[in-house]
């Protein structure tokens, strides 16, 4: 790949590489990393009315730990419509993951045999998604909707039937213990064969350094007192990318989400991995319902998932149908979640982060020239700055509401730079 | 004698209520370029498609390198040696051309893809054959000329001896097609044998060893280059004398109904934009408007329409100015439509024919009473007339719009159109896809139009529809006009000579 | 007969695979599917159960038809939900406010609602039109934003102060904005009330129908959900359309939440009725967005509703083997069709093909 370099020429040669170096996507995506947790340890640091630790181990940990289940409805939605079909049936399969991951648990009191039978059920669910949409044709968002309507009415169903005698009721289940937790060895303090390792991240926290242990903490939370499942579940980012763009399977997946007609004409069995997407995708939100149930909320209750699934959906939109964009989305939704549950006065103080950061957006735009867009943003802006310095609390409702005015925001505003799979909800016959 | 490539025998294919392919008979020699010709709908495509394994035939044998074969899907007919580049090209927009190449035939080591592989796998068949490529470029920024190519790599890629191309030609500019025959001589003397569907004769006698000719599904001859001449070839196609387009003495008046004055029209990556357009249609004049794909005509009808909106000029229809105005004022005001791709613009295909015929007239009487309630029984009785009169076979006017042939379809637009005494008449490829007795039927409807004093602008890639037609020819090239010439004194071949910008106007 | 028939058959099909679905869930859970079926069939055949359906088949048939109008041009309005809570939450907020006479009260209230329910949707349209952003999408967001954005906030800060019960819930709506109900016509010995809005829901199916079979407007909705590039060139208006189909369709599911909120609670608390959005997509499925076979669809839904009380109250199984019955119904019901629609093009096919044959 070459870089156009074209208007670079005058510049010394120090100052090029430097702008070669600073324009290389990764390293932007590292500087962006960097000017968020500058943003977040200013805010911590002069938020009007005190907060709690936006930058703390403790609670990265924790937003870690709550974007899984909206990471993995989105990775299950990328798979399904990477092979041509919509899913708007992610909210259900969490359902059913929930319901069943607290059954298994509660049957064999292992919550990784809960795990299975979560992931199970979601894959089950995507079988009938895939049964509906790939073999008899059925419109996606009709099957999605189906699903919908059925997965609550299932898990409500068979509470009923069974959680009583466990001593559970119709709209939750007694409570379940889940998978066991470690830190990383050197980088949080955890063993390494029987190794006390030091704990690099958390002297760097503890010594009180502005951005030096912001950062830190933040890197932290990502490492210690990290669940297995936590850690299966991140795994399942780098997991997702090699799989569709350096696998044979991952190619042809996406090429019936792209192109069926090609695909066919080459030979590949379009019906066979739009089933593999779907199927995938039911399991991959099975199992992040069922990391609601037994990981996180220690139990299965009726109405948990609370739109993640939706969210979820919403994630993969914004991270332009690619694991790592849709990593992102779920991991500030986590975080924002977290605020809400740890301290009312964080959603608050946040609006200061927010205000700043579409401050920044406004005078990027106006360096680029786009006033109109520079003026719209600097207007938003000023609105939040404002609401942030006359009201002392916001509605708990906010926070609650904001993943879905950021998406129709981003659709708005940024659909020129969202691709989806060009054969994305199309129902492909086979002629 | 060496054994065929392909022998087909007695290969039968059927559809509901059609039969595609009727005991076709195909004989394919070792390292020949084979042409198969006939009208569309003769079976050409669907013999392919059998051939290729994507479609499986009712009876029949097919024989490839002296094996008896059965295709159950593109990978048995792959694995024999088979490789097809389709019409339409088969190419994922938002996949380099690596990975449109190398899908479904990936290198694979230990799981993974192996780029370096294929990469130099591609490298290599571009090396040999004359086709160079950069593989990791995506296809969407590909001009059409290279698209073809990436296709043509990926049959090679797959190592296939025998290669089908479907209507390589029909998209391509003269230089591209030069370019491809040069591309196919290149495989032939490699020893590649090469089947390619196309219905320009010139073209046809120009490449082809062997030619066979399919006629409503059936084989009906199978001649030599040298032994026929153009003329006779597409007496086989029709299987009689061939109607000819001409038009009979002038009707044209000197009352302008339509007046295009410096019209422009801003461009886009898909788009052609119109520079400085001047177009006057008189009242019983044909202006045909002749041009290679993709130079304009059509955004120009859609500015006529209304769909598109000009940054600058005027257009007058009768004594208004249409400027500004809607789809829906102007086609009240008087502009009948043909649309080149009948299923996409043209018709409901779920809805019934009486509702087709509506279409693009549903604001005006008989449809509509007091404006607003349509009236189903005169819109009946209205269609039922225009079935009537433009000859449109179907059991009724209730039955959905899908269910009637092609021919048929386009009848229906073409008899709704001038049922509505529309004052201009844009006939966009009015007989494009359609048997032989169908456009006969079209020509003369055209012309009568003509006669009663409506303006028409015709646009068709026949050319010598077009000459035979026209009263007016008008010569677009990127989106600019470069000739007006009168159709009594110019050949299709100079006429193609100006589209292709070979030959420059002398006005 | 033939035509009839595949009409017909499909949502019969349907009907029985899920109830043959229902039978093994009722006897996997340890019940006889058939004393359950036998309860059922009892105690839905009882008058007031049959009330209680109508009321219930009423909000179901004007949210299908919400979603029948968006579906008729290929917009599938998700957000009808969101659309009628929203719109029955402000609508009962205002009526607690004014004071009018009867007639007028009631009407002002069916008018704020139906507006509500026409802004809130026709978002979505004017997002679609001007942005691109994919009306389903819109919609489910806009259904997260209006119930647990809007509605819950505006609930928490108008929450009735002399309210008595611990209920969140806003002020009652005088009596002078009730609807008044039907009692009389089903010799009113009935525990519950025969909900008047019936009477509201069929205009609004009657009107549905001439709309889109017999105006101008409704064959351009058509043309452009079969079409969209066809009816570009026929004169459609694409955008304005697309904005027209979603204002119609939120101006009805405006009313959606209004037969319970004028003829039964008065007012919108926390245990106000949602799900009946969803539920109309499944009953538009079913009735192919035709005004009878809607109704056909939401009295099925809404008979099943009530009637599988009684398996909870006789200890059968849990009432929600209706979600199941519902879910098994809308995926059996659009395969059944689905299936025969392709048997129809095959006979559409033969059928011309023959006409062509006895010329030539």
């Amino acid at each position: 790949m070459t870089h156009p370099a074209a208007s670079n020429d005058r510049l010394p040669s120090l100052t090029r590489s430097w702008v070669r170096v600073l324009r290389a996507p990764k390293v932007n995506l590292v500087l962006l990393g960097l000017g968020g947790v500058l943003l977040l340890a200013f805010t911590e640091q002069f938020a009007r009315i005190p907060t709690t630790d936006l930058a703390s181990s403790g609670t990265w940990k924790i937003a870690v730990a709550w974007s899984i289940p909206i990471l993995m409805a989105g990775l299950g939605g990328m798979f399904s419509e990477r092979s041509g079909v919509v899913n708007i049936g992610l909210e259900g399969f969490l359902v059913l993951g929930t319901w069943f991951g607290a059954w298994g648990t509660i049957l064999t009191g292992n919550p990784w045999i809960g795990m299975l039978f979560a992931v199970l059920a979601g894959l089950l669910g995507g079988l009938l998604m895939a049964l509906a949409t790939v073999t008899f044709s059925v419109d996606h968002i009709i099957a999605g909707t189906a699903i919908l309507v059925m997965s609550p009415g299932i898990a409500r169903y068979l509470s009923d039937l069974i959680f009583p005698a466990y001593g559970g009721s119709i709209t939750q289940s007694p409570t379940l213990t889940g998978v066991s937790t470690f830190d990383w060895p050197i980088l949080a303090g955890g063993d390494l064969f029987g190794w006390n390792s030091p704990d690099l991240l958390g002297w760097l926290e503890r010594l009180n350094w502005f951005l030096v242990s912001h950062a830190a903490g933040i890197a932290r939370g990502l490492v210690f007192q990290m669940s297995w499942l936590t850690l299966i579940g991140i795994a399942v980012i780098p997991a997702s990318a090699w799989v569709l763009w350096k696998t044979s399977f991952g190619l042809r997946l996406r090429s019936c989400g792209e192109d069926p007609d090609a695909a066919d004409s080459l030979g590949v069995n379009v019906y066979k991995y739009k089933y593999y997407g779907v199927v995938i995708s039911g399991a991959l939100a099975g199992f992040g319902g069922g990391f609601l149930s037994i990981q996180l909320s220690g139990l299965y209750k009726e109405a948990q998932t609370g739109g993640k699934g939706f969210i979820g959906l919403a994630t993969m939109i914004f991270g332009n149908w690619r694991p790592g964009g849709t990593a992102a989305g779920a991991l500030v939704f986590g975080f924002a979640e977290t605020l809400r549950l740890r301290d009312p006065n964080a959603p608050h103080a946040l609006l200061l982060l927010v205000t700043i950061a579409v401050g920044l957006f406004a005078l990027r735009a106006a360096y680029r020239r786009r006033w109109q867009s520079a003026a719209g943003m600097a207007a938003t802006g000023a609105l939040i700055g404002w609401y942030y310095l006359t009201a002392d609390r916001v509605p708990n409702q906010l926070p609650q509401v904001t993943p879905y005015i950021a998406v129709l925001v981003v659709l708005l505003f940024a659909t020129r730079r969202l691709r989806m799979p060009a054969a994305d909800g199309r129902i492909w016959i086979k002629e | 004698m060496t054994e065929p490539a392909v022998l087909l025998e007695g290969v039968t294919k059927r559809f509901p209520g059609v039969i595609a392919n009727d005991r076709v008979d195909l004989r394919v020699e070792q390292g020949e370029i084979h042409a198969l010709c006939g009208e569309n709908g003769a079976g050409k495509s669907t013999l392919m498609k059998i051939l290729y394994g994507m479609q499986k035939a009712d009876e029949g044998r097919m024989v490839v390198e002296g094996r008896e074969v059965s295709f159950d899907s593109p990978t048995d007919a792959i694995a024999a040696g088979i490789g097809m580049v389709h019409q339409h090209f088969m190419l994922a927009d938002n996949f380099t051309v690596l990975e449109n190449v190398i899908l479904g035939a990936e290198p694979v080591m230990r799981g993974v893809i192996d780029f370096g592989e294929a990469e130099r796998h591609i490298a290599e068949v571009g090396r040999e054959y004359g086709m160079e490529t950069d593989p990791n470029e995506l296809v969407e920024h590909l001009e059409v000329g290279e698209r073809q190519r990436v296709e043509i790599i990926k049959v090679l890629f797959r190592g296939a001896k025998i290669l089908i191309l479907d209507e390589p030609t029909a998209v391509l500019v003269p230089q591209e097609v030069e370019e491809l025959f040069r591309n196919m001589r290149e495989l032939k003397s490699e020893g590649h044998t090469i089947i390619f569907i196309d219905h320009k004769l010139d073209e046809v006698l120009e490449i082809a060893d062997t030619i066979t000719v399919l006629r409503r599904g059936r084989t009906v001859a199978t001649v030599k280059p040298a032994d026929v001449t153009a003329h006779d070839l597409a007496e086989l196609m029709v299987g009689a004398d061939l109607p000819t387009p001409a038009t009979s003495s002038s009707t044209v008046t000197d009352q302008v109904v339509l007046e295009v004055a410096a019209l422009h029209v801003e461009g886009s990556e898909t788009e052609v934009a119109l520079h400085d357009i001047d177009l006057t249609v008189h009242a019983g004049e044909i202006v045909g408007i002749a041009g290679v794909e993709g130079n304009g005509q059509s955004e120009l009808i859609e500015t006529i329409l209304g769909v598109r909106a000009p940054s600058a000029g005027t257009i007058v229809l009768g004594s208004d100015e249409i400027t500004r105005w809607s789809v829906r004022s102007r086609r009240e005001g008087g502009i009948g439509y043909i649309p080149e791709d009948r299923h996409r613009r043209g018709l409901l295909l779920a809805s019934p024919v009486w509702e087709n015929v509506m279409l693009g007239h549903q604001t005006k009487e008989p449809f509509v009473r007091n404006g607003w309630w349509i009236d189903p029984k005169a819109a009946r009785r209205f269609s039922a007339g225009v079935v009537e009169r433009f000859d449109v076979r179907t059991p009724s006017v209730d039955v959905p719009a899908h269910a009637l042939s092609g021919g048929n379809q386009q009848k229906l637009i073409v008899g709704r159109e001038l049922a509505a005494e529309s004052m201009l008449l844009v006939a966009a490829h009015p007989t494009r896809g359609i048997d032989v007795g169908a456009q006969a039927a079209v020509w003369d409807e055209l012309r009568s139009a003509r006669k009663a004093g409506r303006g028409i602008i015709l646009i068709s890639a026949d050319l010598e529809e077009l000459i035979g037609l026209s009263d007016r020819l008008h010569v677009r090239l990127r989106g600019q006009l470069v000739a007006d010439l009168d159709p009594a004194e110019v050949t299709p071949r100079d006429l193609g000579a100006y589209m292709t910008g070979a030959k420059e106007a002398t006005r | 007969m033939k035509q009839r028939l595949l009409v017909l058959a499909p949502p019969i099909a349907a009907i029985v695979f899920a109830l043959v679905v229902s039978a093994v869930v009722l006897a996997v859970s340890g019940a006889d599917p058939f004393t359950a079926f036998g309860n059922v069939y009892e105690y839905g055949t009882r008058l007031n159960t049959l009330v209680e359906t109508i009321n219930w088949s009423t909000p179901l048939y004007l949210s299908a038809i919400a979603v029948a109008i968006g579906f008729r041009m290929n917009l599938f309005n998700i957000g009808v939900e969101g659309q009628y809570i929203l719109a029955a939450f402000i609508a009962a907020q205002v009526g607690s406010q004014i004071n009018l006479p009867p007639v007028l009260h009631v009407l002002t209230i069916i008018v704020v609602a139906m507006l509500v329910g026409a802004v809130w949707a026709g978002l979505s349209g004017y997002m679609k039109v001007t942005r691109g952003v994919h009306e389903v999408i819109s919609t489910i967001m806009l259904n997260a934003i209006a119930v647990g954005g809007l509605v819950s906030y505006l609930l928490g800060i108008w929450d009735a102060p002399d309210d008595t019960s611990l209920d969140t819930a806003l002020k009652a709506i005088p009596e002078s904005g009730w609807f008044p109900d039907l009692n009389p016509l089903v010799g009113g010995g009935t525990r519950s009330d025969l909900w008047g809005f019936v009477l509201v829901a069929i205009v609004v199916g009657v009107a549905y129908h001439f709309l889109i079979n017999r105006t101008r407007l409704g064959f351009d909705l058509r043309a452009t959900g079969y079409n969209p590039s066809a009816a570009e060139v026929s004169g459609v208006d694409p955008k304005r359309t697309v904005v027209m189909a979603m204002v119609l369709s939120g101006l009805v599911a405006g009313l959606v939440g209004l037969p319970e909120l004028l003829g039964n609670t008065h007012t919108y608390s926390l245990r106000f009725t949602q799900g009946l959005g969803f539920g109309g997509i499944a009953v538009a499925l079913i009735g192919r967005n035709h005004a009878a076979g809607i109704a056909v669809g939401a009295l099925l839904f809404g008979w099943l509703s009530r009637a599988s009380g009684i398996l909870e109250v006789r200890g059968d199984a849990p009432r929600e083997i209706v979600a199941i019955i519902q879910g098994v119904i809308i995926l059996s019901v659009v395969v059944a069709y689905s299936i025969a629609e392709k048997y129809k093009r095959v006979e559409d096919a033969k059928a011309a093909a023959a006409a062509l044959g006895d010329v030539e």
